[in-house]
């Protein structure tokens, strides 16, 4: 490999994952913009939405290792050296994280706001901004 | 860098970004993209062969380039992403997975000349085609790729491909879809399977053995392995050409129970009696087989080979491998003609992971000459085979002229260990890389 150039990423990004890609991309800003927006508008993460959330993010993990094995034509026998394991960690945390930010984004969204629920974090001020 | 570390490369931050930026990017196929400003020439450029190397170099060329007259000749309208012919053949992918058009490639501003190149002329700066047609230029690339030669085994033919046990993932798609079916049916009956190489020059030499592992994996599946003898008759004295990877390959087999048998060189079939003849040392012998995978001896187009083009004297000169500078990819009797991918009389690199390391070098060499700064630019024989071992794994080895191992990621993914990772990258990354480079965009 020559050079690290992420418009070469993006490149082949889109030549493997075509209109797939910007659907991705639209899910990833709907979770993300749907989280911030739920932080901001309950002033910091609800703890019982947020355990949800997490239980949504573990099946997410799984989900996302399956699916690429499933793509691949591979399965969990075939992994073998230490980098497999660190991949297959990876793609579960990346599971885990959209599973997560996604589903706590989109329940923030249809979610009513039930003020009584605790408030466990307070995002500070400044943060908030963004 | 501690001392005790100074054996295994380090994995490099640098190293962890790319695969990570990667998710599982494949190999030496990425790279520059290119941002530079283009540059004014009305120059004829004529690349004949719009394959992977010729419709790259076309791409590039166009891009680095403001009004060069770019034009591309090859008669043939389909195709083929041809790594993924393997895992056609493996029943993994249907053949529509590798197939395209040459047109959807084909940059707008150029023009594609829809025949093949019957005739050569670098001492007039001309190429003829099918038709008759002359088509003056002031840069020749030559890109035409190689030809299958089927026929110099005797009882052989293209035909045969999918038929009585016989199979060639080297052919086509629908050769390679034919050949699963024969190998499908091969890992439900069992019997004697032959696998092997010719003694030319070749394209993806790590196919041929994929293959061999290919099937063998496959028979275990079904639970049929101890019907079934494996045999791979190598041509030479050796799996590969690189020594070390040759021995691991050799340790592979061994613990597969593939048998291996050396300086055996195919020269015919009889697919009547099921018997292969190859020519030894010892004489010739016959080998029976109830599913054989062929690969052709492979040559330079006829069209090349009538030219004064290739080789004189020297390994390449025989199967008529354009003569080529191993460095720049320029030929050194006429030097406004470049030759890049399988045609390129070079020591090593008959992939589409070398394409990529040449186009960019061969383009900096061909424009230097427009702009008369010499480029400084040099290819170093860079070659890349994600070699499956298994459906589900594979080994990532790349090497270059001096049968050195590159690493494109560096104490992350080993070159000679059967790594998930590694048949990752072939399944996802390959073919979206491949058609990047093809672009012209990586
Ligand atoms: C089974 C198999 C597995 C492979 N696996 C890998 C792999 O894992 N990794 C990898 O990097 N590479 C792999 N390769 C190799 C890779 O596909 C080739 O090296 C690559 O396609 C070479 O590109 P090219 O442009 O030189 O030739 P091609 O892509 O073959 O294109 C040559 C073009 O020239 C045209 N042509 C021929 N004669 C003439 C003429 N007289 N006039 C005009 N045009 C002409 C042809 O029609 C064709 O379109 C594999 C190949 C095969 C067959």
């Amino acid at each position: 490999m020559q050079e690290l150039d992420p418009f070469v990423f993006f490149a082949v990004f889109q030549e493997m994952l075509g209109f797939w890609l910007w659907l991705l991309l639209a899910v990833a800003a709907l979770g993300i913009g749907s989280f911030v927006y739920a932080l901001v508008k309950d002033r910091g993460i609800r703890a019982g939405r947020f355990v949800y959330a997490q239980i949504v993010g573990i099946a997410g993990g799984f989900a996302a290792l399956f699916f690429m094995w499933w793509i691949t034509s591979s399965s969990i026998r075939d992994v073998g050296g230490a980098i497999d394991v660190v991949l297959v960690l990876a793609i579960w945390v990346g599971g885990f994280l959209g599973g997560t930010i996604l589903s706590y984004g989109l329940m923030g969204l249809t979610g009513r706001s039930r003020r009584e629920t605790p408030v466990v974090t307070r995002i500070p001020a400044d943060t908030k901004a963004a | 860098m501690s001392d005790i570390h100074s054996d295994h490369p380090m994995p490099s931050r640098r190293a962890f970004l790319k695969l990570a930026l990667a998710a599982g990017a494949s190999t030496g196929l990425l790279g520059l993209g290119q941002a530079r400003a283009a540059i004014r020439s009305n120059a004829r450029i004529v690349i004949a062969g719009a394959g992977a190397a010729g419709l790259a170099m076309a791409n590039r060329l166009n891009s680095m380039l403001d009004g060069a007259r770019i034009t591309l000749i090859d008669g043939r309208k389909a195709h083929y992403y041809q790594p993924g012919f393997t895992l056609v053949g493996a029943g993994l992918k249907p053949a529509s997975y590798v197939e395209s058009t040459t047109g959807e490639f084909v940059p707008r501003n150029a023009e594609w000349i829809e025949e093949a190149v019957a005739e050569f002329d670098p001492d007039g700066n001309a190429v003829v085609t099918s038709s008759g047609r002359r088509v003056e230029y002031d840069f020749l690339v030559i890109a035409t790729g190689l030809s299958l030669d089927y026929e110099a085994i005797q009882g052989m033919s293209p035909d045969l491909i999918g038929r009585d046990g016989i199979g060639s993932v080297y052919a086509g798609p629908q050769a390679a879809a034919a050949t699963y079916a024969e190998m499908s049916r091969f890992a439900d009956t069992g019997g004697v399977g032959l696998f092997g190489r010719p003694a030319t020059e070749m394209k993806c030499a790590g196919a041929p053995l994929k293959y061999a592992f290919i099937t063998e994996d496959t028979l275990t599946r079904r639970g049929n392995r101890s019907k079934a003898e494996l045999i791979y008759a190598a041509h030479g004295g050796a799996l590969f050409g690189v020594p070390i990877v040759s021995e691991k390959v050799r340790m592979l087999f061994a613990e597969r129970g593939i048998d291996t048998v050396y300086r055996h060189v195919m020269t015919a079939i009889d697919p009547v009696r099921k018997i292969a003849t190859y020519d030894t040392p010892d004489g010739t012998r016959e080998l029976g087989y109830d599913f054989i995978h062929v690969v052709p001896p492979q040559r330079a187009p006829q069209a090349v080979r009538n030219s004064p083009l290739p080789w004189q004297d020297g390994p390449l000169a025989a199967d008529g491998w354009v003569e080529a500078n191993r460095q720049t990819l320029r030929h050194p009797r006429y030097d406004n003609v470049f030759a890049v991918g399988d045609i390129a009389g070079v020591p090593k690199g008959k992939t589409a992971a070398s394409v990529k390391w040449q186009v960019p070098v061969a383009a900096d060499h061909l424009v230097g000459t427009i702009t008369g700064t010499p480029a400084t630019s040099v290819y170093n024989g860079y070659t890349s085979c994600p070699l499956i071992t298994r459906i589900g794994r594979a080994m990532l080895i790349e090497f270059d002229y001096d049968d050195n191992l590159v690493q494109s990621f560096p104490g992350l993914v080993a070159p000679l260990e059967e790594l998930w990772v590694s048949w990752v990258m072939k399944e996802t990354a390959l073919k979206p890389t491949y058609y990047a480079m093809v672009r012209g965009l990586a």
